[in-house]
């Protein structure tokens, strides 16, 4: 009894239903119907609800990527300008502006490329473009060459002196300051405000020409300092004395006193 | 397994038969295989370059903080390029100045996004150092924008670019809000979320990204990361990198050298 009972169950049937393979077979079917019903609906649904171009590519419209592919260029690339002003591009290209690219300052030029004479390129010739990238800020790197616009030759435009295409200066500075106008700012504030650049630098007068190229030096010992500060130095006597042997003896001077600055506030 | 089919013919007539099919064959072949050689000329004269296989590429960024002297020639070249609103608060890239005080605080602005310069800022408290630092979308390998769009609008190319379909963008501005480098914004005359796209018109021409085009002090790298000899490669190799907000996981693309902690 208790077999039989659980044969039957076994079987997927009531303890008082009888097998019957035509009712299975209906229920077969219709389960059948219903699932192609389903399956029918949904790839229909697919067909119609997802974008043509879904998929191809990844999990994204491949037609959204062409439709950004094909937007217009405006920016033509420093290569296209040679081919038809050769002069300017090779005196610009061994100029110090060589990494600035020609639609810096002329603007976007694919219009100008395909016709020329119809969209003419403007060049900034006004005193206020050229302080956006040399005008004194001290956020910017220290030696970026930047000047003071009120300063600097006040209401001549810049192109009077210099040619934006070999922007070297048209003599070579005077003063430091010219160039250095960071230091000079902070050193004339300071009590090293009388001492001449030269004081401490040697500078060979070809970093005037070729500043990269050739350097000023920097002091290098302790001494060199001393020769003022020292206790035994010949200097005036309101000069501050310390003793060299034991004042910071690890350290070299600058490691602490900042020397366009050296009250160290 | 049947027994090999023997060729009940003479071998004479094997060998005459099969040489005989064969010179049809060619001759059948020859004009073909012309045509074909003729259609790949014309097809090589039409199309000289190959076609732009994003599968070989995979971008990124790289962005040289020491070199930057905040003359916003990329915020300007950005906007024409791509059709940016003018007006402010809309930017694919933008550069921010941080001055840090002497007691470590720092103020970051961005007047405009820097499109104009930066206007002096004097400082009462004194300034311990101070740096410009150009902002753009970070490309993340891993992009929280493009999780959150309801309508998958927003997605990653094969090679690594996030871009936001603008058929099917429906301006919800969850992507604006999931960015954790804010560098989404609502076109306000479309309703759709924009984002710098790497200027992808550019590279699949073969040309770089129009802010990397007029740096004028090569700030601003790009190049192909897998690629050795790209120049985003050499700049990875030398330089000491770092990414905005590394914690959140992102996989930025925009690498950074030179970085100050104070930016985020």
């Amino acid at each position: 009894m208790e077999r039989a009972r659980g044969s039957q169950l076994a079987s997927g049937l009531l303890p008082n239903q009888q097998f019957d393979p035509h009712l299975m077979l209906q229920q077969l079917k219709s389960l059948l119907i219903a699932f192609a019903v389903l399956a029918g609906g949904l790839a229909l649904g697919r067909h119609f609800l997802m974008p043509k171009t879904f998929g191809q590519r990844g999990h994204y419209r491949a037609a959204a990527v062409d439709a950004i592919e094909k937007q217009p260029v405006h920016y033509a690339g420093r290569e296209a300008c040679a081919a038809c002003h050769p002069e300017i591009v090779d005196r610009h290209s061994k100029a110090r502006h060589q990494t600035v690219a020609c639609e810096v300052c002329h603007g976007p030029a694919a219009a100008h490329t395909e016709a020329p004479t119809e969209n003419k390129l403007p060049a900034p010739r006004t005193r206020g473009y050229c302080p956006l990238c040399h005008g004194y800020d001290p956020s910017r790197p220290t030696g970026f060459p930047q000047i003071d616009p009120v300063a600097h030759n006040p209401l001549k435009p810049c192109i009077t002196c210099h040619n934006p295409h070999q922007p070297e200066p048209p003599h070579v500075p005077e003063e430091c300051s010219a160039c250095h106008g960071e230091i000079a700012r902070t050193k004339a504030v300071s009590r090293h405000a009388l001492l001449a650049f030269t004081q401490c630098h040697n500078t060979p007068l070809q970093h005037k020409v070729t500043p990269r190229l050739v350097r000023p030096d920097k002091p290098r010992t302790r001494e060199f300092c001393g020769g003022c500060h020292a206790q035994d130095a010949r200097s005036p006597k309101e000069i501050p004395r310390i003793d060299l042997q034991t004042h910071g003896s690890r350290y070299l001077c600058w490691q602490c006193h900042y020397p366009h600055r050296p009250e160290g506030d | 397994m049947g027994e090999w089919k023997r060729d009940a013919r003479e071998p004479s007539e094997q060998i005459s038969g099969s040489r005989r099919e064969f010179l049809h064959t060619c001759s059948l072949a020859a004009p073909l295989l012309l045509l074909g050689l003729r259609a790949a000329a014309v097809e090589a004269w039409a199309a000289p370059e190959a076609a732009y296989n994003a599968r070989e590429h995979y971008y990124g960024m790289g962005v040289d903080v020491a070199r930057c002297i905040g003359c916003g020639r990329c915020v300007e070249a950005c906007k024409n390029e791509n059709d940016v609103p003018r007006e402010p608060y809309y930017f694919r890239t933008w550069v921010e100045r941080y001055v840090v005080g002497p007691a470590g605080e720092a103020e970051v602005d961005s007047p405009n996004g820097g499109i104009a310069g930066f206007p002096p800022k004097p400082s009462e408290k004194g300034v311990l150092r101070t740096f410009f630092v150009p902002k753009l979308c970070n490309q993340c390998a891993d992009p929280p924008c493009v999780q959150v769009c309801p309508v998958g609008a927003t997605f990653a190319t094969e090679d690594g670019v996030v871009l936001v379909d603008r058929d099917y963008c429906i301006g919800c501005r969850y992507c604006v809000q999931a960015c954790p480098y804010g560098a989404r914004f609502l076109d306000p005359r479309t309703h759709m979320a924009d984002k710098c796209t790497f200027c992808y018109h550019r590279v699949v021409r073969g040309l770089v990204p129009a802010c990397v085009e007029v740096c004028p002090t090569g700030a601003r790298v790009f190049g192909d990361i897998r690629q050795r000899s790209s120049p985003l490669a050499r700049f990875t190799r030398f330089n000491k990198i770092m990414t905005l907000k590394p914690h959140l996981n992102t996989k930025p693309k925009v690498f950074y050298a030179a970085l100050d902690q104070e930016v985020r």
